[in-house]
């Protein structure tokens, strides 16, 4: 596979149990090495292309989740990684959870596990700059701009009416 | 001349957190002088769910309170139903549970070297620690099957058996990881680089330490004697282990401490699996549990309070965590103050912080 | 069953708490359960490797008075109380006033 770009990576942890965190972390130490591929850690999300976003979203850090999203520039993709982060995973039924992280920001790629593997981390990262490219492409051809995570929740609202 | 205060807010996403705490650092100049923590980010109220799964498939539940510690929660519910339905479990999984929980604290203090290289800026010595991390989580994954939750415990016992050939096979690999933290040890603990940012940050007396109900290496650190796998739960009655204590109070005696736990926790599983008795890997279990029981062990990050009460129904009625982070925090923001903001990372990691466990 | 459990009205609890603080233990954890329409607190304190509890029955008007004059650090404690069951603990050194954490429904455990 051809890779056209070298992406950062953010992470933050919505209300995980920590399990799938390490795992991100681990993905980019030498015995699965993401960072071979040009990818890197960053803290900043003005810096990053991509967004891991593991566990559900509970109703304190959603707003966290938004502005860090938000925050990031275009073109950016969005991984949910772990089950609790495509749609609530075991804590499902918890009072304080809302639901997967695609309940306040747009997602594109779902990696499932509890907690996810490295390997299975790496090919959504993979699939990811897939997507990463084809978005920076019709930018360059159509002016195409990412959802805001307030855009986004309008959305929502409509399908929920519709 | 006193300069003026300002609110510096730390968190709740950070470069140097994994997971989100949020911390309001009231500064004058470059000094903190109060630091007050908040809580929450990641609360999800997983104490409810008891009322909606049996108290059975709760331990799959207790595991995921957190994923560094899962085994520990894991253990600490299991065993407070224990107790509560009388149970006597087999020895041999009392070794073999004992055997799993050093390596899950192995794996533990080892990911903690590895964030406090890379707190105070030394990266090669994070992916050199979490390279050998990688062995630790293989030796999990050939006993229980997974790499960070194992869902290996059950009540009454383990839901498989571990061959002992695959016990057998760990102990060169342990001596082989013992070389390596030996190799990486002298970075944390000689280093004049390291040194000037460990030595005298984040000082708190032993007494102070004790009087604000600090738990874990935290406390040991400060001279402390309190380690609560001397209880003897599980087999560690039947195994020889000293309490690890360091005088220096520091972020330097931590390190000491958490170093030489790294040792010990070896040694611990290499007595288990020379002692392994033979036996069954579980016993039946019949009726609901009635009573209440509070379960305290020792997780690696300090001693952990399991309370459960239940009524002889299908579902249990309270099941409460007291996790050691939790416990940690009001000294944490004790000894934040008159520090530097530069050191603040420095001094959050070194309370080793769990944010997932202490919020659930 | 608990070990050494000492079971007071809430109008001793503050003495209670004093004559173990006397002894030289620290605080371990308060926790809340919910039984029927009335709620048990239980203070947990550790001395050495020993271990003493305090039980106190309340119901959901009562004021609790906080230990936190007695024991500093047992503030995460009751705010966490307040803000998960909905038990008023009055003299909180540090009330985060229902801000601990912000939880979708209010007092989810009530």
């Amino acid at each position: 596979m051809r890779i056209s770009k070298s992406p950062w990576l953010l992470h933050y942890d919505g209300s995980s149990c920590n399990g799938c965190d390490i795992e991100v972390l681990a993905a980019t130490t030498p015995r699965f090495d993401v960072e071979r591929f040009g990818i890197i850690n960053t803290g900043n999300p003005r810096h990053a292309d991509i967004f891991l976003c593991t566990g559900g979203v509970n109703s304190q850090n959603q707003d966290v989740v938004r502005q860090i999203y938000d925050q990031m520039p275009d073109p950016k993709v969005v991984l949910a990684c772990g089950i609790c982060a495509c749609d609530g995973g075991i804590f499902k039924e918890c009072y304080n959870i809302l639901g997967g992280t695609d309940t306040v920001i747009p997602v594109d790629v779902y990696v499932p596990g509890c907690a996810v593997r490295p390997e299975a981390l790496i090919d959504g990262v993979v699939k990811a700059l897939k997507i990463l490219d084809e978005k920076a492409d019709k930018m360059k051809h159509g002016g195409y701009r990412s959802l805001t995570s307030a855009e986004y929740a309008e959305k929502l609202k409509e399908g929920e009416n519709a | 001349m006193a300069g003026k205060r300002s609110v510096i807010p730390f968190g709740p996403q950070h470069p140097v957190l994994p997971e989100p705490i949020h911390i309001d650092l009231v500064t004058e100049d470059e000094k903190v002088v109060e630091a007050i923590p908040s809580i929450g980010f990641i609360h999800r109220g997983l104490e409810s769910l008891v009322t909606k799964k049996d108290f059975n498939d709760m331990v799959y539940v207790a595991e995921r309170i957190c994923g560094i510690c899962s085994y520990g929660h894991g253990y600490g519910y299991v065993d407070a139903l224990e107790h509560i339905m009388s149970i006597e479990v087999p020895d041999r999984v009392q070794y073999i549970r004992t055997l799993l929980f050093e390596l899950s604290r192995l794996h533990s203090h080892i990911l903690w070297l590895g964030l406090m290289a890379d707190a105070f800026g030394f990266e090669s010595l994070f992916m050199e620690t979490w390279r050998i991390r990688e062995k630790v989580l293989d030796m999990l994954e050939n006993a229980t099957g997974g790499r960070v939750i194992f869902s290996i415990l059950k009540i009454g016992g383990l839901r498989r058996d571990v061959p002992d050939e695959v016990m057998k096979g760990f102990i060169p690999e342990l001596d082989r990881i013992a070389e390596e933290i030996k190799a990486c040890e002298g970075a944390f603990l000689l280093d004049p680089a390291v040194q000037s940012r460990l030595r005298g940050v984040g000082y708190i007396s032993g007494k102070d330490a004790e009087r604000l109900g600090c738990e874990g290496p935290f406390l040991r650190a400060s001279g402390v004697e309190w380690d609560n796998r001397t209880r003897g739960y599980a087999a560690y009655g039947e195994v020889d282990f000293e309490v690890i204590t360091s005088k220096e109070g520091d972020s330097y005696g931590r390190c000491e401490v958490r170093i030489k736990e790294i040792y010990q926790s070896i040694s611990i599983i290499k007595q288990c699996i020379e002692k392994m008795p033979a036996g069954n890997h579980s016993v039946p279990v019949k009726g609901f549990p009635n009573g209440e029981h509070m379960t305290v062990i020792e997780q690696p990050r300090g001693g952990a309070c399991y309370y459960v009460h239940s009524s002889g129904k299908k579902f249990i009625e309270r099941m409460r965590v007291r996790t050691p982070t939790f416990a940690n925090i009001p000294a944490l923001a004790e000894t934040l103050k008159g520090c530097d903001v530069a050191d603040v990372p420095i001094l959050v990691v070194t309370i080793d912080p769990c944010i997932s466990c202490t919020e659930r | 069953m608990l070990d050494n459990l000492y079971e007071t009205e809430l109008s001793g609890l503050l003495n209670k708490v004093k004559e173990i603080q006397n002894t030289g233990a620290h605080i371990m954890q308060v926790c809340a359960t919910k039984i029927g329409e009335s709620y048990e607190l239980l203070y947990t304190f550790g001395k050495g490797y020993d271990i003493k509890h305090i039980k106190t029955v309340v119901s959901l008007g009562d004021h609790v008075p906080s230990i936190t004059d007695i024991f500093p650090s047992a503030f995460l404690y009751e705010n966490e109380i307040h803000d998960l069951f909905g038990i008023e603990i009055e003299g909180i050194n540090h009330d985060y006033r229902g801000g601990l954490y912000r939880t979708a429904v209010e007092a989810p455990f009530a």
